[in-house]
């Protein structure tokens, strides 16, 4: 579903971000990306949804390989998969369905699907109490929630999430990452950076650990602990 | 569409200030252009009726046989820009002139006055090229002495229409290529105004033609306003001019609706001119 090969990634002013990183995710996989602040993380979240190319080797995405690959072809894939952020990225001055909706009207979906379809996304996010509400009378849990319903619109083979729980508390960070697991469970895939350490020691499930642009630990490969999990 | 128009009056409300900028730079672009053709479509009407009236009178010498003349009238007559040729014999011409200057009826005596070949043109062939060529070939006939011709100040009339028309498409292209540069570069600040959505519709999969559009719809919509606005100013000049100085008239409504175009192509073309590059600024 995803791989990278060989990617280098340079950017102009700050130089090499990554070096020479490979790996896969499978179709309906759960995997975090851990490591220290700079590590490249986030510059792999942004290769997956081609927002950055790398500089040498090459990402595949759902049969879509960023080399040589067309701006069109990027709007059309980024349709397949779901991007999450930290500061959750909503529009302040529409309402929590109009946030949702407005992700579905720009790729040209029917008036008629739009409703129900919004309807039943924030029923599954448990919003639909709150849907006329604007974002900022939500908690900063509520608005992550917004906009992983908007990241679910197109139902993708993957969520793309980074660092999704880092601007919220213990409380919400669990209900959050609940409904990420909900998510998974249904089907879709997550590749989810993140601080949050406890949190992946908790849970069983594929860690990739990330430090100065390479790839040091893939949990896939080694039944050991992390480097950085590693007390 | 209806999202892209959304979108659009969207935009017009984050920033108010720059659409009035937008709209009156389109307005006065117009608006010199429409004070110009007011002046080329009024001297041209002008000059329809003198036109109309354009007469080469070729003077004859006294005592000319009546035979001579019936045949220079034959030949005059074939000509293709001739529309009708007249005789007015001496008689006449004092008659004429006793009617018209009554003033000075008394001062006419018998004799006074040439008689004359009255030659009206066709339409088409009245511009004064035309009208100084076939005057030439008048004076050619042996017996005609003098041919007289409002040459002069129909040249002048010409000239002037040439000006105004001229003066009004050079202002008016300047004023909408400043109009342009402008749109475009407030199209700069209207992405930043929408950055968000932008980024948010990047992040979904709209294209970059489908996030264009509410920009060119902006840009459209500004156009027509500020059509409809030098329109409007034009039209005002037009009666103060109407009223203080000479009758004019306005644009006839299909000329009115170009104006309307124009602006709609300056406020189109302005926002295409940057919109793409500028909405790749955004990521
Ligand atoms: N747009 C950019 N332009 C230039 N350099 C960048 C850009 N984005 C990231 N970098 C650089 O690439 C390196 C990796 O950054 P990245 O954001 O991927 O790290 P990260 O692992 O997500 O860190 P954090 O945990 O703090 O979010 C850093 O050195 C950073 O300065
Ligand atoms: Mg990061």
């Amino acid at each position: 579903m995803i791989r990278f090969s060989h990617v280098h990634k340079e950017y102009p002013r700050t130089g090499v971000a990554l070096n020479d990183v490979s790996f896969a995710v499978n179709r309906g996989e759960f995997v975090f990306l851990t490591g220290p602040s700079g590590a490249g993380k986030s510059s792999i979240l942004k290769l997956i949804y081609m927002d950055e190319l790398p500089t040498k080797g090459d990402v595949m995405v759902s049969g879509t390989h960023s080399t040589g690959v067309k701006r069109k072809a990027i709007s059309l894939l980024r349709r397949k998969l779901g991007v999450v952020f930290q500061d959750f990225r909503l529009l302040e001055d529409r309402s929590v369905e109009a946030n949702v909706a407005f992700a579905l009207e720009v790729i040209g979906t029917p008036r008629e699907k739009i409703r129900p379809k919004v309807a039943r996304l924030l029923t599954q996010v448990g919003l639909a109490s709150k849907a006329t509400n604007v974002p900022r009378e939500l908690s900063g849990g509520e608005q992550q929630r917004v906009a992983i319903a908007r990241a679910l619109v197109n139902d993708p083979f993957v969520l793309v999430a980074d660092e999704p729980t880092g601007n919220l508390d213990d409380r919400a960070t669990r209900g959050v990452f609940q409904l990420l697991r909900e998510i998974n469970a249904a089907g879709t895939a997550v590749v989810m950076a993140t601080h949050n350490l406890e949190l992946v020691k908790r849970e069983n499930l594929r860690v990739l650990e990330i430090n100065r642009g390479q790839v040091v630990y893939d949990s896939n490969d080694d039944k050991g602990r992390a480097p950085e999990l590693t007390p | 569409m209806s999202l892209a128009l959304r979108e659009a009056m969207i935009g017009f409300r984050r920033a108010p200030m720059l659409s009035v900028l937008s709209i009156t730079t389109i307005a006065f672009s117009l608006f010199a252009f429409g004070l110009f053709s007011l002046v080329a479509i009024n001297l041209r009407s002008a000059l329809q009726q003198v036109e109309s009236r354009v007469e080469i009178r070729g003077f004859l010498e006294e005592g000319v046989s009546a035979e001579a003349v019936a045949d220079a009238m034959q030949v005059i007559g074939s000509y293709p820009e001739v529309a009708r040729v007249e005789y007015v014999s001496p008689e006449q011409a004092l008659e004429r002139a006793r009617e018209e200057l009554k003033e000075f009826r008394d001062v006419f005596e018998a004799g006074f006055l040439p008689g004359s070949l009255d030659i009206r043109l066709r339409e088409g062939s009245r511009d004064p090229v035309k009208v100084a060529e076939v005057a030439q070939r008048i004076r050619g006939f042996n017996f005609v002495n003098d041919v007289r011709f409002g040459a002069e100040w129909i040249q002048k009339l010409y000239t002037i229409r040439n000006i105004a028309t001229a003066a009004g498409i050079i202002l008016g292209l300047a004023f909408a290529a400043v109009a342009v540069i402008i749109i475009s570069a407030t199209i700069r600040m209207a992405v930043m105004a929408r950055a968000r959505e932008i980024s948010i519709m990047r992040l979904v999969g709209a294209t970059d033609g489908f996030i264009r559009r509410p920009f060119l719809i902006e840009g459209f919509i500004k156009g027509v306003l500020g059509g409809g606005l030098a329109l409007l100013l034009t039209w005002i000049a037009s009666l103060v001019i109407s009223k203080y100085f000479i009758q004019t008239e306005f644009f006839a409504p299909s000329l009115a609706m170009l104006g309307l175009l124009g602006g709609a192509v300056i406020g189109v073309a302005g926002s295409a001119l940057s919109v793409g590059r500028q909405i790749r600024q955004v990521s």
